[in-house]
């Protein structure tokens, strides 16, 4: 059908409108990044379970080949984004604002970039059942690729326990800066096109709702005509608002209905997935390769040359910075994904995760930090809040101390989007504060669950040893008795004996007597 | 790499400050003050200078009092608007030691003794402006008819010191009520409105506010473009002003309808004492008004009926600054009860069913 107008759309509460930035990288087509000496490939790249690894240290790999099985219903395999030696699995700095260590895969590539043998285009992937299509996605690696990294297969089977009706596509990248999901949507719209309609195809469901902000008429005009022999796939035209990608906000502009709180989209009937993932989906099924490698954004006020490139999975951040020439002037903040909701990044030794959607280097004049005031109760943050919280109450709560009233006053319901510090002309932190209390509150939560669990098993324990002395105590009394019953037995027995020897006795003295 | 600490996104910000905000409620009111000042003359110029000065020191003095970074607070621009509001509603010739007390008032009682910016339960000009007229209601009374700048019977520079500092006559023929006070006392003599009305300004008059008055309050027009330009900046929304002006005038209309000899029409209710001012530049405060959407109306409602009520039936002509006072105090109750309703949640906070996925599950 291609591109829907007079699409009737819904009002969403709240909203920002910051500055896009997205010219900075959107005319620049999308390059492969040369292959880096090295390759870190992270075991945990996804929600859930961490990858369990299949290779050693030595072996030597495939381009493709399966490195790390998932395990749990909830995980993600992981696969080689090239062919090469691993060098050794061990802890290495994760994509992550701790910069911990997490268990990873280091691959030295050998430059052949040889396909595994395994690796084999599919004849005709709309022929397969929806399973077979489920499960070859999960197969892939591939999870939510617009930085959310919940397995995407599990997504593809909620169909077995909700009722679906429509697959919404998330082209919004409501995020400034980020042109990744532009360009693929203009440059790849025909895979892209493909990967969504085997989706769909996946969930059962007909109707396909390709959301994309006004912001990307270029990549509105490459879908539309890449979908305009096909009925239910509609493109749609989205007012930009950040944040306008939040799937259940999308989902309320396109459906007008609300998810319920701490519910999913499937709730009402519908099933979001990433630009991206739809692409890795197309990759997976037509040509049979998993998510190895994915397009990024390099951007931000200190780079000196933004740039669109496809990335290996386990690239360290710093050969990114590199193939963009380096930086103009020493950022301030280096951020994974776009700058209302990523992340700060502790050093540029991480690699790309299948995550990462963009790589920031934000300039002092960009990222303009000014001192806190006091809140002057504008209601400014009020206003801008997707969720209908009111987030200077919920702050001052937090700040107060009291983390369970701002529970009652919604913090579970926050989607952490920016827009409320975004707005705040006393540059209160607000986000700082959910996310702190979020994770005291989570915190709070495993200690509680820590504690629960210590004083069951010492509980148990107590129980256990009760029991073994109270086994043990009868074991012993079993024991006396038998003992004197033994005793008692023997005692007769000599008695008897003696009885007998005495009247044999007798009858001897009798004989002799007689 | 730079060392700063990791910290939660975002990492960008809109122009925002709370020096930007407070600088355009500042600029939205040069108009009418403007006007104030030449209609009124030197004594005015004056007070108004005394009354900013007044504020900016006292808060400046708080600060260091209570050990707080001067600089950042003292150009916030709070306390230039607290004194400039209330330089806008006192009787433009009155004296000095008015505008100090007031602008001490104000800063003091009204703001910093409840922790300084943002803290404060009512708005410390209108704290001001009730207590002076409760203290001195001869002076806070005394109103002086349009004496522009470079007219001939208008005081120049040194006799408008003069009048400020007290040492000046105020000839007896220029002083008058306001239209409102004029009302009260004529209704109270048993006059009925349409004959008072006779004596009284034009609502075209009132309207431009070549009339006697507060410094800052008579130009309705010129309040009302400042309020529009608050609005189009986005540093009030029109909830608090439209539901305030409308109760004010539908409830006058309905006395006015019912009643027409004792009640003063609905249009010289709106364009008269500080209706427009308070609607848009004092009940509108940010830190003293409400946050939710609802909220913001049920206080404009409250402002608008406790005005018409105040005016009408208590022995003070102008209501404005008590209305706003005690729905002031009622804002910590509407933003208790009146809260946004939570994305994915009904009122009560009870997450939303739909019936018919429920057999689904």
């Amino acid at each position: 059908m291609g591109l829907t107008f007079g699409f009737k759309l819904f009002p969403v509460r709240g909203g920002v409108h910051p500055e896009d930035r997205k010219q900075l990288s959107a005319s620049a087509a999308i390059e492969a990044l040369p292959m880096p000496s090295l390759l870190h490939i992270p075991l945990q790249q996804h929600i859930g379970a961490p990858a369990e690894p299949l290779v050693q240290r030595g072996d030597t790999v495939k381009k493709g080949q399966i490195l790390a099985r998932n395990q749990g219903m909830i995980s993600a395999p992981v696969h080689a984004p090239t062919s090469g030696r691993v060098m050794g699995i061990g802890g290495f700095p994760a994509h992550h604002a701790s910069g911990l260590s997490v268990r990873t895969i280091t691959l030295k590539p050998d430059g052949l970039e040889e396909w595994h043998e395994s690796i084999t285009p599919e004849a005709d992937p709309f022929a397969l059942s929806p399973d077979e299509i489920a499960q070859r996605v999960a197969a892939a690696g591939i999870v939510g690729m617009g930085g959310a990294t919940f397995p995407s297969a599990v997504k593809l089977n909620l169909r077995k326990r909700y009722t679906l009706k429509a697959l919404v596509i998330n082209g919004a990248e409501c995020e400034p800066y980020l042109t990744c999901d532009d360009r693929l949507m203009r440059e790849h719209s025909e895979q892209v096109r493909d990967g969504v309609r085997l989706m769909a195809q996946a969930l059962g469901v007909e109707t396909i709702l390709f959301a994309i902000e006004k912001n990307k008429p270029e990549a509105i005009a490459a879908m539309s005509e890449a979908a305009a022999a096909l009925p239910h796939f509609k493109v749609i035209a989205l007012p930009t608002r950040y944040p306008m990608g939040s799937e259940k906000h999308l989902v309320q502009a396109l459906t007008g209905k609300e998810t319920p709180a701490r519910g999913l989209t499937a709730d009402i009937g519908i099933v979001v997935h990433n630009v991206a993932t739809a692409k890795a989906v197309h990759d997976a099924l037509f040509l049979g390769q998993p998510l190895i490698s994915r397009v990024m954004t390099i951007s931000g006020g200190a780079i000196k040359e933004p740039r669109n490139l496809l990335v290996p999975l386990g690239t360290p951040v710093a050969d990114l910075i590199r193939a963009c020439q380096g930086f103009t002037e020493e950022p301030v903040r280096i951020v994974s994904g776009g700058p209302m909701m990523g992340q700060p990044l502790p050093s540029t030794r991480v690699p790309v995760i299948k995550g990462s959607n963009g790589l920031l280097a934000l300039s002092a004049a960009e990222v303009s930090e000014k001192s806190e005031m006091p809140c002057i109760r504008c209601a400014s943050c009020v206003s801008a809040c997707p969720c209908g919280l009111v987030p200077l109450e919920m702050a001052a709560t937090i700040r107060n101390g009291s983390l369970d009233n701002s529970v009652h006053l919604g913090l579970l319901d926050c989607i952490a989007c920016g827009s409320c510090s975004f707005v705040c002309p006393a540059n209160i932190p607000l986000v700082q504060y959910f996310n702190f209390a979020k994770g005291e509150l989570a915190s709070r939560q495993r200690m509680q669950h820590k504690q629960g669990e210590t004083k069951r098993l010492a509980e148990a324990r107590t129980a256990r040893m009760e029991e073994m002395k109270r086994a043990k105590k009868e074991a012993l009394l079993k024991r006396k008795r038998e003992m004197e019953e033994k005793k008692r037995a023997e005692k007769a027995q000599q008695e008897q004996e003696a009885q007998q020897s005495k009247q044999t006795e007798t009858v001897s003295t009798g004989s002799a007597v007689a | 790499m730079s060392d700063a600490q990791p910290f939660s996104a975002p990492y960008i910000h809109a122009p925002t400050s709370v020096t930007r905000t407070m600088s355009l409620v500042m600029i939205a009111l040069v108009p009418a003050t403007l006007f104030g000042l030449y209609q009124y003359g030197w004594p005015a110029i004056f007070l108004f200078i005394i009354t900013l000065t007044t504020a900016v020191v006292a808060e400046g003095i708080s600060l260091r009092i209570a050990g707080k970074p001067i600089r950042p607070f003292l150009f916030d621009g709070s306390a230039l608007l607290t004194g400039w509001l209330l330089a806008l509603t006192l009787p433009p010739w009155a004296p000095w030691w008015i505008a100090v007390v007031g602008a001490l008032l104000a800063i003091i009682v009204g703001k910093q003794i409840f922790g300084g910016l943002g803290q404060n339960l009512f708005n410390p000009a209108m704290v001001a402006r009730v207590a002076l007229l409760i203290s001195f209601p001869l002076e806070m009374t005394l109103f002086t008819s349009p004496l522009p700048l470079g007219s001939a019977s208008a005081p120049g520079m040194i006799e408008g010191l003069l009048i400020t500092l007290g040492l000046g006559t105020t000839p007896d023929a220029i002083t008058s009520a306001t239209i409102l006070g004029h009302f009260q006392t004529e209704l109270g003599r048993g006059v009925s409105v349409d004959q008072i009305a006779t004596t009284t300004d034009s609502i075209w008059q009132l309207s431009w506010g070549s009339i006697s008055g507060s410094m800052g309050e008579t130009s309705a027009l010129l309040l009302l473009a400042g309020g529009l330009f608050l609005l189009w900046q986005r540093i009030i929304t029109w909830h608090i002003p439209l539901a305030m002006l409308s109760t004010l005038f539908l409830s006058a209309a309905l006395f006015h309808w019912l009643d027409p000899t004792h009640y003063i029409s609905p249009l010289t209710h709106l364009l008269s004492g500080a209706a427009i001012l308070g609607a848009f530049f004092i009940a509108t405060d940010l830190v003293t008004s409400p946050v939710s959407i609802r909220g913001q109306i049920v206080f404009g409602i409250g402002c608008g009926l406790l005005t018409f009520i105040i005016r009408t039936w208590a022995s003070y002509p102008e209501g404005v600054a008590f209305a706003v006072m005690l729905m002031n105090s009622l804002t910590p109750l509407l933003d208790h009860y009146l809260k946004p309703r939570v994305y994915g949640r009904d009122r009560k906070g009870v997450p939303i069913q739909y019936g018919e996925q429920e057999e689904n599950r």
